[in-house]
C-alpha cells in the first residue's frame, strides 16, 4: 500500500490550494483590521465582538428560529412523505424517490423564481384568490414566503435519508411487532420510528446546514431588508466591503455548524449503544 | 392425497379440534405453494410440520399467524374463521425462522415488548420477564444488546419473547436451526418441558426428521404443498403411507411389489407373508422394510440371497449393503460381516409394510 501514498500528493496540493489556503485567509481576515489590504494589518478580536451588537445578534437569532422552524416543517412533511413512499412496492418507490429528487436537478435560483411567480401580488395564488372572490393577500417578502422557499428547497434532503432508513427495516421486525400484539400505530411508534432515527438525524443535520447558510432564498423571497446570517455575510463581502467582519461571521457560522454536527453525531452514537 | 388417519394409532383425540385448516391454498404469482391443506390441531398438542425445503411449511405457519392471507380455504380457531382477523389480534405468538429481534432494544426490553403493549402492571412485567429469561437460560444477560448475542442466544431470546405472552398457540419456525448439535438436543428437551409445563399448543416447523420424531405428539409430513401423512411419530416411522414419507423419514428399502391377496405380497420373485390387508388382489404396491428390521442369516435359511457389497461403521451399528440379483438392500446390524460374504436376508411378516404406489415421485 505504501507506494500508492505518493499518488495522493497532487490531490493534497490541490486541497491546500483550494480549501486550506482560503480558510486560513478567512481566519486571518477575521482577526485583523484594515480591510482587504494585507499590507498594514493589525490583530484584533473586534470583528467577533461586533456580532454581539443588537442589529447583528438579531440576525443570528432570526436565522436560528427560521432554520429550526423550517427543519421542523421539513421533518414533519418529509417523514410523512418518506413513510408513504416506503409503503409502495419497490418499482413505484424508486419512481417516487426520483420525483422527489427532480427539484434538486434545477438551479436554486430558478426554483426560487418559480416561487415568486406563484406568490407575487399578481401571481398564481392571488389570481386564484381573486377568481374565488377573496381579497388578494400579501405573500411576498414575508416569513411565510421564506419558509415555503426553504422547505421546498430542503425537502429532498429530508426525505431521502429517512426513506432509506425506513426501507432498510427488516419486514419481519414489523411482523414480529404485530405478532406481539402491537397494532399499526403502536408498531409505527415502537418499531418503525425507532429504526428510522438514524435517517431522521441525517436529514435534520443536512437541512439545518442548508437552512442556516442560505442566502439566495431569503434575498429573493424575503426582500432586500430580509437578513439571515447568509445574507449578512454576503452583504459584508459584496456591498459593504467589510471583509473582516464578514470573515468573522463566516467563522461563527462554521463553528455553529461544527458544534451542531458533533452534537448530532454524539446523539446518533448514543442511540446505537 | 391428504388422508387422515387421525383416529388411528395411540394418540386418540376425541375432543373438538382447537385449530382447523380447511382446504387452505396459497398462490404466489403463478406458483401454487399450498394445494389444499386440511389439518386439525388439538389443545396442548405438539404438532410438527415436516418436509423438505420449499414445501410450504413457513407459508402454512404464516397464514396461521396472520401474516399471509390464504388464497382460498378457512382457518378456524375454536370453530370461528379467523382468516380475516389481523395478526395483532390473534392469540398466537411466533418464534421466527430468523429471530426478528428488535436491534434497538436489549434482551429485557425485547422480551418485555408484548407485555408492555398489553399495558400490564410494571412490576408484573418485571417478574414475568425475568422468570422467562431465566427459563431459557439467559439470566444475567438482561441488559445485553441483542446484536451482541450469539445465534443460539438470540434464538432463546426469540423463544422467551414469544412465550412470555402465554399465547394459546406458539408457532415455531425452525427455532433450533442455528444451534450446534449439543445445544440443539438441550433446547429440544427444554422446549418439550416448557410445552408440557405451560400447557400450550406448539406448531413446530422443521426439516430435521429426527427432531420431528423425538419431540412431537403429531407429525405432519408435507411435500410440494400437499400433506403426505398425519400421524404419531410411531405411525409415521413404522407405517409410512407412501414412498415419499418412507424415504423422507429415515433410511429404508423401498421395493415395488404386487399384493397377491390379503396378507400375501410378492416381490423380487418370492411371495412373502405380511400383516397388511385391504388392497385389491394383484394391486401394484410398494413395500418398505426398515434397515434395522432385516437380519443377515445363513443363505439356506432365507429366500433372498446376496453378497455383502460394503460395510460401514456408523458409531453404534454397521451399515451393510447386500447386493442381490434384483437390487441392493440396506441393513443395519451390530454384527460384522466380511465384504464378499454370501448371505441370506430374513425378515418377519410384520417388518414388511405395504403402501399404495405413487407414480409421481
Ligand atoms: N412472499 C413470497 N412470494 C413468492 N413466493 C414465495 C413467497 N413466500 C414463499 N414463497 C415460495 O413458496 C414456496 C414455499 O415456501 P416456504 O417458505 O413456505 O417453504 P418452507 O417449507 O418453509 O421451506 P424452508 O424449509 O426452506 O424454510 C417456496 O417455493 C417459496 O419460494
Ligand atoms: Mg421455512
Amino acid at each position: 500500500m505504501k507506494h500508492f501514498s505518493k499518488l495522493v500528493r497532487p490531490y493534497l496540493v490541490w486541497m491546500v490550494l483550494i480549501v486550506v489556503l482560503p480558510l486560513l485567509l478567512i481566519v486571518l481576515y477575521s482577526l485583523t483590521t484594515g480591510g482587504n489590504e494585507l499590507v498594514n494589518i493589525s490583530f484584533t478580536l473586534d470583528n467577533f465582538k461586533k456580532i454581539g451588537e443588537p442589529v447583528y445578534f438579531d440576525v443570528l437569532k432570526k436565522s436560528f428560529t427560521l432554520g429550526i422552524a423550517s427543519v421542523l416543517i421539513c421533518l414533519v412533511c418529509g417523514y410523512t412523505l418518506a413513510y408513504i413512499i416506503s409503503r409502495q412496492n419497490e418499482g413505484i418507490q424508486d419512481l417516487l424517490i426520483l420525483f422527489v429528487t427532480i427539484p434538486m436537478w434545477i438551479n436554486t435560483l430558478l426554483r426560487t423564481y418559480a416561487w415568486i411567480s406563484i406568490l407575487s401580488d399578481n401571481g398564481l395564488v392571488n389570481k386564484l384568490l381573486v377568481l374565488l372572490g377573496f381579497a388578494p393577500a400579501n405573500l411576498m417578502y414575508t416569513d411565510i414566503a421564506v419558509l415555503l422557499g426553504l422547505v421546498s428547497d430542503m425537502l429532498p434532503f429530508m426525505v431521502i435519508p429517512i426513506h432509506t432508513s425506513i426501507r432498510k427495516i427488516d419486514p419481519s421486525l414489523i411482523e414480529a411487532s404485530h405478532d406481539l400484539g402491537a397494532d399499526n400505530i403502536q408498531t409505527f411508534i415502537k418499531v418503525i420510528f425507532k429504526m428510522s432515527i438514524p435517517g431522521v438525524i441525517n436529514g435534520v443535520m443536512m437541512t439545518f446546514l442548508l437552512s442556516i447558510s442560505t442566502f439566495v432564498i431569503p434575498k429573493l423571497l424575503g426582500g432586500g431588508q430580509y437578513m439571515l446570517i447568509g445574507n449578512l455575510i454576503e452583504t459584508q463581502f459584496i456591498s459593504v466591503g467589510n471583509w473582516n467582519f464578514g470573515s468573522a461571521t463566516s467563522i461563527i457560522l462554521t463553528l455553529i455548524i461544527i458544534i451542531g454536527m458533533s452534537l448530532m453525531r454524539k446523539f446518533d452514537r448514543e442511540k446505537e449503544d | 392425497m391428504a388422508r387422515h388417519p387421525f383416529f388411528k394409532g395411540k394418540g386418540i383425540k376425541l375432543e373438538k379440534a382447537f385449530i382447523e385448516l380447511k382446504g387452505l391454498t396459497k398462490t404466489f404469482g403463478a406458483q401454487q405453494v399450498l394445494k389444499g391443506i386440511d389439518l386439525s390441531i388439538h389443545r396442548n398438542e405438539f404438532l410438527t410440520l415436516l418436509g423438505p425445503s420449499g414445501c410450504g411449511k413457513t407459508t402454512t405457519l404464516r397464514m396461521i399467524a396472520g401474516f399471509e392471507e390464504p388464497t382460498s380455504g378457512e382457518i378456524l380457531f375454536d370453530g370461528i374463521d379467523i382468516s380475516k382477523v389481523p395478526a395483532y389480534k390473534r392469540e398466537v405468538n411466533t418464534v421466527f425462522q430468523r429471530y426478528a429481534l428488535f436491534p434497538f432494544l436489549n434482551v429485557y426490553d425485547n422480551v418485555a415488548f408484548g407485555l408492555k403493549i398489553k399495558k400490564m402492571d410494571q412490576s408484573m412485567i418485571r417478574h414475568k420477564v425475568l422468570h422467562m429469561i431465566e427459563l431459557v437460560g439467559l439470566a444475567g444477560f438482561e441488559d445485553r444488546a441483542v446484536t451482541s448475542l450469539s445465534g443460539g442466544q438470540q434464538q432463546r431470546v426469540a423463544i422467551a419473547r414469544a412465550l412470555v405472552n402465554e399465547p394459546k398457540v406458539l408457532l415455531l419456525d425452525e427455532p433450533l436451526g442455528a444451534l450446534d448439535a449439543k445445544l440443539r438436543k438441550g433446547m429440544q428437551t427444554e422446549l418439550k418441558k416448557i410445552q408440557k409445563e405451560v400447557g400450550i399448543t406448539f406448531i413446530f416447523v422443521t426439516h430435521d426428521q429426527e427432531e420431528a420424531l423425538t419431540m412431537s405428539d403429531t407429525v405432519v409430513v408435507m411435500n410440494e404443498g400437499v400433506i403426505q401423512q398425519v400421524g404419531t411419530p410411531e405411525d409415521i416411522y413404522n407405517e409410512p403411507e407412501n414412498r415419499f414419507v418412507a424415504s423422507f423419514i429415515g433410511e429404508s428399502n423401498i421395493i415395488e411389489a404386487v399384493m397377491k391377496k390379503d396378507l400375501l405380497v410378492s416381490f423380487d420373485g418370492f411371495d412373502f407373508e405380511c400383516v397388511d390387508k385391504g388392497f385389491k388382489d394383484n394391486e401394484n404396491v410398494e413395500v418398505v422394510i426398515r434397515p434395522e428390521d432385516i437380519d443377515i442369516v445363513k443363505q439356506k435359511h432365507a429366500k433372498l440371497v446376496g453378497v455383502v457389497k460394503s460395510i460401514t461403521f456408523m458409531g453404534v451399528h454397521h451399515e451393510i449393503v447386500v447386493e442381490t440379483s434384483e437390487r441392493d438392500y440396506l441393513v443395519h446390524t451390530t454384527d460384522y460381516f466380511e465384504p464378499g460374504l454370501e448371505v441370506g436376508l430374513s425378515f418377519e411378516p410384520d417388518d414388511i409394510h405395504v403402501m399404495y404406489r405413487m407414480d409421481w415421485v
